[in-house]
């Protein structure tokens, strides 16, 4: 083990070490490091410099926090384990995460938090265009606005945004919900807006609360799918 | 998938180290574009009687001295010539379109990469660290560069083809990228008297602006004909003699990151190629937003 450790914290910095010895170190301490890392215990990457793929594909209840930007993918396909994020996140941060939490402190690039199945998608900053495409019951709350194209196709979970959504929001929504505090430039193809109800309301403040945000459940719109093409309607004429 | 590269430099007296802080940046995005690379440079500039062009002679070796014999030869005056192996920029008073008709007719092997009082012009095909070595990249000097290193996706992967392309005097652009309606611009161009060097989408896009600012608009303006015009996916970035200009398409499929401090402006696809640049923890960090315009002036 090439990190540095200490009672609390365990830290790798990516200018030594090579970010496949990192990865292959945080995808082995259930089964090889079980006596080196509790649960209590950060395990810090430094100087991630914009790298690809760090901390991807983990599978155990770690935690983790990257100090500095990161690039593509980072925090993919994660399970269980926690990671920050203390800087920018590149495209498609946390793609595919199927539990645990993952927090961009910064803004975050396009596609974040694309196809998740589960987990929670912190981005305290903006997210850019595509924010929860094809989300598959994952929870994202994004602190600023997002990008056009947000929640496309989004088949299940919860999108919180606290600012503005782009163009397009939701659009070919399946049972996906948008909770949106801002202005809404425009929705996509057959996104609605519909009356919250108290179930909104009691997700939007549990929401906001995991994700360290305090504002007013009451200051949001809800966005759903309007379930007009679930079946192909010949009459529409291609118009929707 | 292609890199793009830009530096614009604020403090004139970092100008002389344009290249040296360009060159980690251009290799940090070999990767996203190991085909081909190339950089234009904007240096000091001429006086409005002189025009300098960037001159490309392929793999070949080049009789550069008997170019620079015969050229004094037939115009009666000698021009300045800076040799770099196959590749040499030559200075002149004379005007653009008999130097340009000249070298045509008598050295049809030459490509002119550039012409105008401010811009040096390198492209050529191989990994980017061995076209950022050949043609010493490193110790280039000016207010501003452009570079791109080209992964091809549409056209041949030739010198002509590599970016940044020109077109008229002192502008260049580089494209992230693919354009969909390129043949159709041609044909809006062609009966222009606009000539193609290439069947290459970019430079569509890059005799279509250049086209637009010949006819009067300002680069702004150009820019926001391109928008209703170009259609495809691009990042584009641009340089001018006094500006840096960068877009994206509606889609902002194609990334790119700006890195302002208050010595440069920095631009690449990918953060990575910019994080060891001096001071990077004090930049302020963005992705430029779909469909706006970003221009810096020198």
């Amino acid at each position: 083990m090439d990190g540095v450790t200490s009672a609390t914290s365990l830290s790798f910095d990516l200018r030594q070490t090579p970010l496949r010895q990192v990865n292959q170190f945080l995808h082995d301490v259930q089964t090889v490091h079980i006596q080196t890392v509790h649960s209590t215990q950060t395990v810090q990457i430094l100087n991630p410099d914009g790298a690809h793929n760090i901390a991807v594909g983990l599978d155990a209840p770690l935690q983790v926090e990257i100090v500095g930007h990161t690039g593509y993918y980072a925090a993919g396909m994660n399970q269980l384990a926690t990671v920050t994020i203390v800087g920018n996140a590149g495209p498609g941060v946390a793609e595919n995460m199927m539990s645990g939490r993952v927090q961009v402190q910064g803004f975050a690039s396009v596609s974040a938090g694309a196809s998740a199945q589960g987990g929670l998608l912190v981005i305290d900053g903006d997210a850019s265009l595509r924010c929860g495409i094809s989300l598959k019951g994952g929870d994202i709350v994004v602190g600023g606005n997002v990008g056009s194209f947000s929640a496309f196709m989004a088949q299940a979970g919860r999108l919180v945004i606290c600012g503005d959504a782009g163009d397009a929001l939701g659009d070919s929504l399946y049972e996906a919900v948008i909770y949106v505090r801002g202005q809404i430039k425009s929705l996509g193809a057959d996104a609605q807006l519909e009356p919250m109800t108290d179930q909104d309301y009691a997700a939007v403040a549990d929401l906001l609360a995991q994700s360290g945000r305090f504002h007013d459940p009451q200051e949001f719109k809800r966005v759903a799918s309007a379930r007009q093409l679930y079946h192909w309607n010949a009459d529409a004429n291609q118009e929707y | 998938m292609c890199g793009i590269v830009g530096l614009l430099i604020k403090k004139p007296e970092l100008r002389d180290c344009l290249g040296e802080l360009m060159v980690p940046i251009l290799l940090g995005m070999a990767q996203r574009g190991p085909d081909s690379a190339g950089l234009a440079v904007f240096t000091d500039s001429l006086d409005d009687t002189h025009r300098k062009y960037s001159l490309y002679a392929g793999g070949q070796t080049f009789n550069w001295n008997g170019l620079t014999h015969a050229f004094q030869t037939a115009f009666d005056i000698a021009p300045a010539m800076q040799i770099n192996g196959n590749h040499a920029v030559l200075s002149s008073t004379l005007a653009p379109d008999a130097v340009k008709a000249w070298l045509k007719q008598h050295y049809p092997q030459l490509h002119i990469l550039s012409t105008g009082r401010t811009i040096d012009l390198y492209k050529e095909i191989g990994q980017p660290a061995a076209v950022a070595d050949r043609y010493n990249f490193k110790s280039l000097k000016g207010s501003h560069g452009v570079a791109h290193t080209r992964m091809a996706t549409e056209s041949a992967v030739t010198p002509a083809h590599a970016h940044p392309f020109t077109a008229g005097e002192d502008f260049c652009l580089v494209h992230n990228g693919s354009l969909s309606n390129p043949n159709a611009l041609r044909r809006q161009l062609e009966p222009q008297g606009i000539r193609f060097e290439t069947d290459n989408d970019t430079e569509a896009a890059c005799r279509f602006l250049e086209w637009r600012m010949r006819e009067g608009d300002d680069l702004e303006t150009s820019l926001q004909k391109g928008f209703e015009e170009l259609d495809g996916f691009y990042t584009f970035l641009m340089g001018t003699a006094d500006k840096l200009a960068l877009v994206r398409d509606a889609f902002a499929c194609k990334p790119a990151v700006v890195a302002e401090t208050d010595d440069y402006v920095a631009i690449a696809s990918e953060f990575h190629a910019l994080a060891h640049l001096p001071h990077i923890n004090q930049a302020q960090i963005y992705e430029p937003a779909p469909e706006e315009l970003y221009v810096w002036t020198v």
